[in-house]
Order: C-alpha cells, then sequence, then structure tokens
C-alpha cells in the first residue's frame, strides 16, 4: 500500500479512482500518563507520554484507513490528510483520509 | 508570618521551575541544531510536484510533537496577557516544536531510503482542558507536520547510509 499526500502517486499513474477512504479512531489519555504529563507541565518541555499516544493513535487511524482502501481493492492512497479534534474533555478524536485509488 | 511563607514557597517554586524549565529548553535547542546540521541536505518543500524529476519510489511520512511550557512562562505570558502584545515566551515554545517534529518527520524519510520531502503540510493542535480550573494540569500543544518522502530516480545512493 503506497501513501502519498499530494494528488497523484509521484512516478505512477493512477489507473482508477475508488473514491474516499477513511480511519479514525477516539482516544483519551490515562491516569497514570496524565499525572506524569502533568508534573512535566510544571517544568515545560516535551511531553513523551503524549507524544507517543497521538502517535499511535494516529497510526491507528492510517491502518484502519488503509484497511478500507484494501477492502475497496486499492493498492494506493493519495491526498492523505490528517485531522484532530478534541470531541470531549480529555478525549481526542484522530481521522484520516484519503482517495482510494490503484496504480500500476 | 504565614503570608509571608505562601509567597515565599510560591516565589521558590517559580524560580526552580523557570530554572529547569530554562534548562530543558537549551538542551533541546542545543539537540535541534544537531541534528538539523546531519538532515541538512534533506530538502523539504510544499510544492506538489516537481518539474522535470523522475521519481523512484514515495512513502507518507510524518511527525509530531507534544510540548509544553514551564510554569513560571506561564505565568509571566498570563500576566503580560493583561496589557497584550507580543508573548515572548512562547515564541521559543512553539518554534522548537515546529523544528523538532520537522526533524522527526526528516528521520523517518531518512530511514525509507528518500532524499527530499515534497507536499509539507503542518497541523496545530492544542490539548488543553478548557476546564478553568483545571486549566494547569494539560497546557501542552501539538505540533504534527506530514508529507510525501521521494526518491528521485536518478540519485545514487544516500548520503548517509
Amino acid at each position: 500500500m503506497i501513501l502519498s499526500n499530494t494528488e497523484t502517486i509521484p512516478g505512477k499513474t493512477v489507473l482508477e479512482i475508488y473514491g474516499v477512504a477513511s480511519g479514525s479512531t477516539v482516544r483519551a489519555k490515562h491516569v497514570g500518563r496524565d499525572f506524569m504529563a502533568g508534573l512535566k507541565n510544571l517544568v515545560g518541555g516535551e511531553l513523551k507520554g503524549y507524544t507517543e499516544l497521538l502517535q499511535d493513535a494516529r497510526q491507528e487511524a492510517v491502518d484502519r484507513m488503509i484497511a478500507q482502501a484494501e477492502s475497496m481493492g486499492a493498492n494506493a492512497v493519495v491526498n492523505v490528510r490528517f485531522s484532530t479534534s478534541s470531541i470531549a474533555q480529555g478525549a481526542a478524536e484522530l481521522f484520516a483520509y484519503g482517495t482510494a485509488v490503484r496504480v500500476e | 508570618m504565614e503570608l509571608a511563607i505562601q509567597l515565599g514557597a510560591l516565589v521558590v517554586f517559580l524560580m526552580a521551575s523557570y530554572g529547569i524549565g530554562s534548562w530543558i529548553e537549551a538542551r533541546h535547542y542545543k539537540k535541534i541544531r544537531e541534528t538539523e546540521e546531519v538532515f541538512a541536505d534533506l530538502i523539504v518543500t510544499n510544492l506538489t510536484t516537481l518539474p522535470n524529476q523522475k521519481i523512484e519510489h514515495c512513502a507518507l511520512v510524518k511527525g509530531n510533537v507534544v510540548i509544553s511550557l514551564d510554569y513560571f512562562k506561564r505565568f509571566i505570558a498570563g500576566l503580560r496577557m493583561l496589557f497584550g502584545g507580543r508573548l515572548v515566551a512562547y515564541e521559543p515554545l512553539l518554534d522548537r516544536a515546529r523544528r523538532e517534529a520537522i526533524l522527526r518527520m526528516k528521520a523517518q524519510a531518512k530511514t525509507k531510503g528518500c532524499d527530499m520531502i515534497i507536499n509539507f503540510r503542518m497541523e496545530t493542535s492544542r490539548l488543553a482542558n478548557d476546564n478553568q480550573q483545571r486549566n494547569n494540569n494539560t497546557a501542552g500543544v501539538e505540533i504534527l507536520v506530514y508529507g510525501t518522502a521521494i526518491k528521485l530516480a536518478h540519485s545514487n545512493d544516500t548520503i548517509h547510509p
């Protein structure tokens, strides 16, 4: 599966377009991490726990998007976009979407 | 007396967070500058296509950082917000986070054997609680950068094998 956030796959031609493939996940931070981040927040700097949490969650959203694209019969997803929205106190939705296509 | 102790504790706490915060910032900047030199040859652009270039393969790369400010600087920025104007405390924070995220993206591109990143995008989101009482709990900012890493067909091996 080839992913790209450009409108075509560079160096390849798009043969067929299947439509939008998307994947999302909603994650909440857990208490232990929240506590550590709270401490880290006093001195500033990177909150590694949150960085990893969001990284994992975003990867899951991407994996779900890939699974959907595969079920459509695509072998690439172009114009991939990410969006993050906090839907409730302490929880965020990570969303990835793109156009499923078949390239040569 | 009671008040003096409380004030003293606050001042000590603020000074400590300022000291540690500044130390962390200085160390982070040093690391960023070093890594930036390593990846200096990897060009990042937000053009979507490259004219007259043959491309061998491509991959989606991304980098993210969650970063927060120390208590003292948040306190100062809070005071500053009464008068408005430039929030000097927040500027290096965002600068650091952006540069770090770009470096992570570049590192990912390097491991995939690519030598350029096109259609580079940047996104900023606040991870904060909207609740005013718990507002000290998480005042983090997330920076996400992503782009398409490409390998040009004519280029030989990567510079850092």
